[in-house]
């Protein structure tokens, strides 16, 4: 479409919509260097609160909980998904094609409380114990869904003649597969695996279901201190995660364009 | 070979897929069988007995899960309105806007939704409780003088699901807006429509699909939304997630919170088959 349509309207609505996004953040960012102990007054400029945060090692323990659940989860999850979207994109109308497709599609709008109840009574029923590879296995579950729709979104586009290629002269499937069809897909598995990653280690409400005693991950730490009202330790937490969530956004959006630009050069 | 290669790892994937995935979408016919084990309650009949519970009070039509479906319904059909009341102008605007800024801007609406979905309800408790920032703001510029009381209320619920509910609604819209023919607005304009008329009556319903992916994306997981309601809304604030929640965890029932879900589920299977056929519907054009 045309810039020059770009009117008064349609800048003011994108400036409102943005102000409304980041400035919950804005504030919740500027007001962890607050260092009144009152959350929202402010008392002039002071670090303390990240140095508290760092001192505090329930919060640490339950961070490195997370982090190792992310990540485990986070890879399985995304060999598990690009398999799928394979299945999906490849497999052509096979029986249960549907119901296939309804199991991918029905976890990313399922909401959370059913599927962490649904997934608890099942683990309870298997008779294992609760804690951490509960809570992987339970991620593990619901991001490969995520992952095999972004993976699958680039496999319908992807030409199938160079796999063929590769396979005329004389490749395995397995290794056409490896050299000419992963590195073409690379950057949508990698940010399928950033997706992944960020689910896991944004989830409440399925890891509170899942967990068991010894095994609390960040987002439980911070919604138990929540629930009891402001907290600048948490504010401080918090600008950390975003901060940290940001640059590994832009980052990633910046290799993805780079990607693509290669691409379009080839 | 490579259909061999299909057609030997489909099958063991779908066994694969049943074993993780089904979990989550069929859980709910292994419930009963589920209490046997647990021993919970002397098992199935309790299972049953909870579900008549349900049925009984249901037809009394007073009871705390009856109240807790209808304003979750109200609550998530509201908030779907206004988030696309407010998404609809922003997509269309960011679908207008000049093609070297599209890719920041997408990138900007994108990027709270990878933030702490938790995080940015928190956010809120600052600036909408009695002392905090809206209320200073409000009173600062002088159109109130008594704080307001937002913080615990209804109206903070709709507001939290509004903001984290958005890029949801904006997504799908801008990709359908975005992929829109230009020249069709201006072939409206040029047959002697108003650009009102030209917007309701070709670009409204050109970016329908848009529309309704966005408003399943935001009123299926508002339906069983806990957090929001939990952190910000109060006491009067009844939603079936948070009944969920607390009859499973503060009561301890599981037959009861297992039968809130099966209900629960049973009214999203509507709007979740809808949603998956839509879906597929898409790739097929696409592919």
């Amino acid at each position: 479409m045309n810039s020059h349509r770009f009117s008064w309207f349609n800048a003011t609505s994108l400036t409102l919509g943005f102000v409304f996004l980041y400035l919950p953040i804005l504030l919740l960012i500027i007001f962890s260097f607050n260092s009144s102990k009152l959350v929202t007054v402010w008392g002039g400029f002071s670090t303390k609160w990240y140095v508290s945060l760092f001192q505090n090692e329930s919060f640490m323990n339950a961070a490195f909980v997370t982090l190792k659940v992310g990540l485990v989860s986070a890879t399985i999850a995304t060999v598990l998904g690009t398999l799928a979207a394979l299945v999906m994109t490849r497999a052509g109308k096979f029986r249960g094609r549907t119901l296939f497709s309804g199991m991918i599609y029905s976890p990313l709008v399922m909401p959370e409380v059913i599927t962490g109840l649904s997934l608890l009574l099942l683990f309870v029923a298997l008779g294992w114990d609760r804690g951490f590879w509960t809570i992987t296995l339970a991620h593990i579950t619901f991001s490969m869904c995520f992952v095999a729709v972004v993976v699958s979104s680039r496999l319908i586009t992807f030409d199938r003649s160079l796999e063929e290629a590769a396979k005329d002269l004389g490749c395995t499937p397995i290794n056409a597969f490896l050299q000419v069809t992963l590195p073409i897909i690379l950057p949508s598995v990698v940010a399928a695996w950033l997706l992944a990653f960020t689910l896991s280690i944004d989830d409440l409400v399925i890891a509170s279901f899942t967990s068991g005693p010894g095994a609390t991950t960040l987002p439980m730490k911070i919604y138990s201190q929540v629930r009891l009202g402001l907290n600048p330790e948490i504010n401080a937490l918090s600008t950390l995660m975003i901060i940290a969530v940001s640059v590994g956004v832009i980052v990633a959006s910046i290799l993805a364009k780079r990607a693509e630009a290669k691409q379009g050069l080839d | 070979m490579l259909w061999l290669l299909i057609f030997f790892l489909a099958p063991f994937f779908i066994v694969l897929k049943i074993s993780l995935s089904d979990m989550a979408t069929s859980i709910p016919p292994y419930t009963p069988q589920l209490d046997t084990k647990l021993g919970l309650l002397s098992s199935i009949p309790a299972y049953f007995k909870a579900l008549d519970f349900e049925n009984f009070i249901w037809l009394i039509e007073d009871n705390l899960y009856w109240k807790s479906y209808l304003s979750s319904l109200k609550v998530a059909t509201i908030s779907t309105l206004f988030v696309l009341l407010i998404g609809y102008p922003m997509a269309y605007a960011l679908a207008r806007a000049p093609t070297r800024w599209r890719g920041v801007l997408v990138l900007l609406i994108i990027l709270p939704f990878w933030t702490s979905f938790l995080i940015r309800i928190y956010s809120w408790i600052g600036i909408l409780k009695t002392e905090g920032f809206l209320n200073y703001f409000l009173m600062w510029i002088g159109i109130i003088d008594t704080p307001l009381e937002i913080l615990n209320t209804n109206i903070a619920v709709y507001i939290g699901i509004v903001y984290s509910y958005l890029p949801f609604m904006i997504l799908p819209l801008y990709a359908a807006l975005e992929k829109m023919d230009d020249s069709l607005i201006e072939a409206a304009l040029d047959l002697g429509s108003t650009r009102v008329t030209a917007f309701w009556q070709v670009t409204f319903p050109l970016s329908m699909p848009g529309v309704i992916a966005g408003c399943f994306l935001v009123f299926i997981p508002a339906m069983g939304e806990f957090v929001i309601p939990d952190i910000l809304g109060g006491s009067e604030t009844l939603m079936i997630g948070k009944t969920l929640w607390s009859e499973f965890f503060n009561n301890r029932d599981w037959p009861v919170a297992a039968a809130v879900a099966v209900v629960l589920l049973l009214l999203l299977v509507i709007p979740i088959v809808l949603f998956q056929r839509q879906q597929e519907k898409e790739h097929e054009v696409v592919a």
